[in-house]
């Protein structure tokens, strides 16, 4: 017999379980008259890649800040593993491995010891230090060079022990605050093996930002920022469909007759450049298999066919009416305006 | 038959004794961590040990001795050598500076972003503060000590339990003057640092302590900002050990540092919170 109290007992792990890992409910940040983050409310679920994508300034970072408890927000409320980041903040620290977007690694000890400091600060227990750091160093290749100081680490080689650093605690959530930046592309890709590993092997659900559109593929879903506001969240394939505007392009042996079955049985104009014609679709995958079949229909020889699909880019460019702003240049004179309001 | 509902402890419940809680709760072990980091650095650059043995060399051997003769001992009151009289004050300096540089470092560890991944860790802002104050302590005392093996040269002899005290002082003073500098470096925000804090903070506070003068002799505006002036009560109490001579009870300058600690303690404290 199961009685009321029975029911209102159920493990709490359960409960949990059910939740998303990050509740992020109409929060808000402003800097004096400044309104960094405006009323944004998103998800993220358990062994998700969450991205967040956005020009520099557009709040990214100040979203991050809150989350991981730096930054009080002026509005709304966040929950991070079922807790409170204003009330629990050190479960909810706890709860969270960051990598920042600048480097926070101490340059004047090793990289061992920067683990082992660590550790110290995520009450770590002892006994299990040694492993967790070896595996660690394992995991993103920096066991030779751990006993050197990290002055004398390649660009790639901190960003890898920043993450390395993240992971020691075993995060439940590990956020990635424009974890790429700086890297040359081998690098890039080689971290986002490691993010897909720890998904695989750790079920660590990942946060990230960026202002790199091809990055923001590897997402699971993304969310658009700008301005302090999400104008879009869905996963990339859904942002594209945004745009309606992959273009087809085939070359056909008849290509007036390939406009006019085009035109009547898809409702679509193409441009027709002497044999070549151009197509913009919704969603390019579900269309030409079907175009393939209307044109052996009408005994039409396709004699090339190439896809270019929606980018990032061009939803973005769709959403915003802009290019994002690739502005490292103004990014210390943003940072110094902060600096000002006594912001960093 | 049911089997009954019975309400165990959640599964993850902490087994933890009251002593381990506690240590979780101050996080001791942070306050260690922040301490032996402050302390690895400190010691690979080590020539920062050289400013121990060129201020005594400075101040107590060049001024000292060259003084010496212009002063009696009347102005002193009681106390029979200008330089036994400021090497107190001496090693008072040698505090403060090395107190105030260690504070410093702050502005760097927030310049070069270490401070964050101090400030995103479950740890109370208290105990990085703590762990920050005994760094600067432990650094003063260390270069306190090299000044204290000037002693003999000036012909100071100290037994071995003067000796203890003074390192005790030492400690205290130095942090006092960390939990000062922690203050006013948490208010700064960049590399102007240690430059200002030298030319602002750390030489008037010296010149202002008595250090190398009486402070009764001096002007009643000088005794007035020395009533507030930790180094002056911290200067007052080593006197009080090498020399036998002091301005207040050796307590009331004990009690003064413990409670401008305290003080600086809770004004550093909000500003450690979140931004």
């Amino acid at each position: 017999m199961i009685t009321d109290e029975g029911i209102a007992q159920a493990p709490f792990a359960e409960k949990k379980a059910g939740m998303p890992l990050v509740q992020v409910e109409g929060i808000s940040k402003k800097f004096g008259g400044f309104t960094a983050v405006n009323n944004i409310s998103f998800q993220v679920n358990h062994r998700e890649i969450f991205g967040f994508l956005g020009p520099n300034g557009a709040g990214k970072s100040t979203t991050i800040k809150m989350i991981c408890t730096l930054l009080a927000p002026t509005g709304g409320r966040i929950i991070v593993d079922g807790h409170d980041v204003i009330r629990d903040a050190d479960e909810v620290r706890s709860a969270i491995g960051i990598v920042f977007q600048d480097n926070t690694l101490d340059s004047g000890l090793t990289a061992q010891e920067n683990l082992e400091f660590h550790c110290m600060m995520y009450h770590i227990p002892r006994p299990e230090r040694p492993q967790r750091i070896k595996d660690v160093l394992n995991l993103m290749e920096l066991t030779e060079v751990k006993d050197r100081l990290v002055k004398t680490f390649s660009g790639g080689m901190r960003r890898r022990l920043e993450i390395a650093r993240g992971l020691l605690h075993e995060p439940r959530l590990l956020i990635l605050d424009e974890p790429t930046v700086g890297l040359d592309p081998q690098t890039r890709n080689y971290i986002w093996q490691y993010v897909r590993q720890l998904r695989e092997q750790h079920d660590t659900t990942v946060f990230m930002t960026t202002h790199y559109m091809d990055e923001a593929e590897n997402c699971d879903r993304i969310a658009v920022i700008e301005r302090g506001e999400i104008i879009a969240l869905d996963t990339p394939n859904g942002l594209r469909q945004l745009v309606e505007e992959d273009q087809v392009e085939i070359v056909v042996n008849d290509p007036a007759l390939a406009r006019q079955v085009i035109e009547s049985s898809f409702g679509l104009l193409a441009e027709v450049e002497s044999k070549t014609l151009r197509l913009r679709v919704t969603d390019a995958n579900h269309f030409v298999p079907r175009l393939l079949t209307e044109a052996a229909a009408h005994n039409i020889q396709v004699e090339s066919l190439q896809v270019r699909r929606a980018s990032l880019e061009d939803v973005f460019i769709k959403l915003t009416g802009r290019k994002i702003r690739d502005e490292d240049g103004s990014k210390d004179q943003f940072k110094l305006n902060m600096r000002q309001m006594g912001r960093v | 038959m049911t089997t009954p509902n019975i309400a165990l402890n959640p599964p993850n419940a902490p087994t933890r004794t009251a002593i381990q809680r506690l240590s979780h709760a101050i996080a001791l072990e942070a306050i260690y961590g922040i301490w032996l980091r402050d302390l690895k650095k400190f010691w690979r650059e080590r020539s920062r040990l050289w400013g121990g043995v060129a201020r005594p060399i400075l101040w107590l051997l060049i001024l000292g001795t060259s003084l010496k003769p212009a002063i009696s001992a009347q102005t002193l009151g009681g106390s029979t050598d200008y330089t036994q009289y400021i090497f107190p004050g001496v090693l008072g300096l040698t505090l403060i500076f090395s107190a105030i540089q260690s504070a410093t470092s702050i502005i760097w560890d927030r310049e070069f972003g270490f401070l964050k991944e101090v400030l995103a860790a479950p740890v109370p802002r208290l105990s990085v503060i703590i762990g920050k104050a005994f760094g600067g302590a432990t650094q003063a005392t260390l270069q306190g000590i090299i000044t204290l093996l000037f002693a003999p040269i000036i012909g100071l002899s100290l037994p071995a339990l003067q000796i203890v005290k003074l390192i005790v002082l030492m400690f205290l003073i130095g942090f006092a003057l960390t939990l000062l500098g922690i203050v006013i470096a948490s208010r700064m925000t960049s590399f102007e640092g240690f430059g200002t804090m030298s030319n602002f903070v750390v030489m008037p506070m010296y010149f202002l302590s008595g250090a190398i003068y009486p402070i009764s002799n001096a002007p009643n505006w000088i005794q007035l900002v020395a009533v507030f002036n930790p180094l002056a009560y911290g200067v007052d109490a080593m006197r009080h050990i090498a020399i036998g001579v002091g301005l207040h009870s050796l307590w009331l300058d004990v009690g003064f540092m413990a409670v401008f600690s305290l003080v600086m303690l809770a004004i550093a404290y909000p500003m450690f919170k979140r931004e």
